[in-house]
């Protein structure tokens, strides 16, 4: 499998009037092609700004200040904004959490599709409008020639994300981004849209990049699983190693408070404390203040001194505990 | 669509009476006996009180209040205005071609006005907190807080007095517009440039306008096909207001430029102490004004496919 995506240190600060906020700062990606990758963790973690960096998209006053992203053979932050409007859509393209906030709400569902052939491929409103109504028909919209001329209020959450979803295939990108697609609707609709995701992104050979807080959706979905923590990716491994052999203690602490079916727990495991906050971001190990290894083993390494991403089986965990012995001397 | 229209239509003529109605009844509340002043001190006390006799007669003074207020309504329906006190001539003719000098003046502001104020409104929303938003929300600062009156006659004293481009007063000829529809324009761009902007800085913040650019789509795609009608909104509600007051006659402006409009003839009017002629005036601009934000609530359904009825 060849790589689609690879991104090295990728740092997105946010200038606040209380002070600098790292809300990305040194993020390790990479995406094969057609390949799930799964960006799991807590809110508050930067999943959905690290997503928003890939395409550039992150609102003022955030800011990109270090990194690389690379994607067919570009830069894409060296990349002029014109070469990323030319992108963006169609190469790149993106599904949102909030699927009706994220249509525009005056105008027709079909219009807002036919757009993305108007100006990515130059067809003709006529043929546009009629290659909406068919990805429309293939997002499982019933009606799909009635519902092209609805307007997004006048559709349910399901509809509207199906609708965001055709969008988002529509030029057969390389790589879809989609950040917490399930989360804003019923349970009940988040399998048929995971699967029409899924089903999809595998007949276009688009990779996908799926961001969520949802290990339940992770197992369900993801190739691969790369967890990250206050800005920071702390371990990265095959979706199967992970949830059987999870190596970083942040993981490791995410899982056991996941429930599973047919195990009694006595009680939910929940991760003392709280996300660091960003005035007060620990200098070494982020983690280490909540971490449970560190405390059994009284480790003093963790709070003095940041991991690096070491290799464990499959992947990479950035913790001193898979450290090699000579790093930790 | 269709239904609300024609409901909104329906809601408009209960408000259309009532304006005939207060009208009608001005003429009770008035302080002076308009028949009494015409012929006071002018004739002979009995000559007098035949002629007011029939004067009474002729205009259906004698009558009781409702038969006037019926004749009165069927008066105007039928497109009668009554006749000036003091002219004698009827009004319709008089009020006719200053009403279209108005819409004229009207038209021609307006389009200076949207030209302004949205292209200024725009530009600070998009670039918010830079030089550019500062420079044109200062500007829109003084036009707002800048009486009508005194920018006139600024405008006058550079372009007509100092550098002579253009007529100090009005000759019914083009260049007599450009200045009061200027003037005009310039002042009502300052609050629509203000609503432009807030409108606009809101749309901009919201997931789908970061939705739209994350299909690759232009710029220029973004903001005014796509942001620009969700700002339209609140733009069409202070545009009705503003259409509906400089139709119903820019007063001060239209006597600094010496402009024949509606206005100026209020004014005068009211010198004059011509009652049918002021009474006239009010009734078209009441009307006219009702008319206007009429055709701004059916705009607002088609701005907005999600208002189903208000």
């Amino acid at each position: 499998m060849s790589e689609l995506l690879q991104v090295e240190g990728l740092k997105t600060h946010f200038q606040t009037e209380s002070g600098l906020v790292r809300a990305v700062d040194g993020v390790d990606l990479s995406v094969n092609e057609g390949e799930v990758l799964g960006l799991v963790g807590e809110s508050g973690s930067g999943k959905t700004i690290t997503a928003l960096s890939l395409i550039r998209l992150v609102s003022p006053p955030g800011k990109i200040v270090a990194g690389r992203v690379m994607f067919g053979g570009q830069d894409l932050l060296q990349a002029s904004e014109r070469e990323m409007v030319q992108l963006r859509g169609d190469r790149i393209s993106m599904v949102f959490q909030q699927p009706k906030a994220s249509l525009n709400p005056v105008r027709r569902v079909g219009a807002q599709i036919a757009e993305l052939f108007i100006h990515h491929r130059g067809a003709s409103r006529r043929a546009a409008m009629n290659q909406a109504v068919e990805l429309l028909a293939r997002v499982g919209i019933p009606a799909p020639e009635r519902k092209a001329l609805a307007y997004p209020h006048e559709l349910s959450g399901g509809q509207a994300q199906r609708v965001m979803i055709a969008m988002a295939l529509a030029l057969k990108p390389r790589l879809l981004i989609a950040d917490e697609p399930t989360t804003a609707l019923d349970v009940t609709i988040q399998a048929q849209i995971l699967d029409l995701l899924r089903e999809l992104c595998r007949d276009t050979g688009t990779a996908m990049i799926l961001v969520t807080h949802d290990l339940g959706v992770i197992a369900q979905t993801a190739d691969r699983v790369s967890v990250m923590y206050a800005g920071q990716i702390v371990e990265e491994r095959p979706v199967a190693r992970l949830f059987d052999d999870p190596r970083h203690p942040y993981t490791r602490a995410l899982l056991a408070s996941m429930p599973v079916q047919g195990r009694v727990a006595p009680r939910l495991g929940a991760i003392p404390g709280s996300v660091p906050p960003p005035g007060r971001m620990p200098a070494a190990c982020r983690f280490a203040p909540r971490c449970a290894v560190r405390a059994e083993r009284n480790m003093t390494i963790c709070t003095h001194e940041m991991p690096a991403l070491y290799p464990v089986e499959g992947g990479v965990s950035r913790c001193w505990c898979d450290a090699p012995a000579e790093a930790t001397t | 669509m269709t239904a609300y229209i024609i409901r909104r239509i329906a809601m408009t003529v209960p408000v259309l009476f009532g304006i005939l109605f207060v009208t009608f009844l001005m003429k009770a509340l008035i302080p002076t006996d308009a028949v009494l002043a015409l012929y006071s001190g002018q004739v002979s006390e009995e000559k007098a009180a035949e002629a007011i006799a029939q004067i009474r007669a002729k205009y259906d003074l004698d009558k009781p209040w409702y038969q006037q207020f019926a004749i009165y309504v069927g008066d105007v329906a039928r497109g009668d205005l009554g006749e000036s006190i003091r002219t004698r001539q009827p009004i319709v003719d008089e009020i006719g071609y200053r009403y279209w000098n108005t819409l004229v003046l009207t038209f021609a502001s307006l389009v200076v006005a949207l030209v302004v104020g949205l292209s200024t409104g725009i530009a600070s929303a998009y670039w918010k907190g830079t030089w550019i938003d500062e420079v044109a929300m200062g500007i829109g600062l003084l036009g707002i807080s800048m009486p009508a009156f005194f920018f006139g006659l600024i405008l006058i004293f550079f372009f007509a007095v100092q550098l002579r481009w253009l007529p100090v007063m009005n000759a019914g000829d083009w260049k007599g517009l450009i200045l009061p529809a200027v003037t005009l324009g310039l002042i009502e761009a300052a609050p629509l440039s203000r609503i432009t902007r807030a409108s606009m800085v809101e749309v901009l913040s919201q997931d789908y306008v970061k939705a739209i650019r994350a299909k690759g789509l232009p710029e220029r795609h973004v903001i005014f096909r796509h942001a620009l009608p969700n700002a339209l909104l609140s733009i069409l509600t202070i545009l009705g207001l503003q259409i509906g007051g400089l139709l119903g006659g820019a007063f001060i402006i239209e006597v600094v430029f010496g402009w024949h409009g509606i206005g100026e003839l209020a004014v005068k009017a009211i010198g004059w102490r011509d009652f049918t002629i002021t009474q006239a005036i009010i009734l078209v601009s009441a009307t006219t004004y009702v008319l206007v934000n009429l055709v701004v609530d059916i705009l607002y359904a088609w701005a907005d496919p999600r208002i189903k009825l208000g």
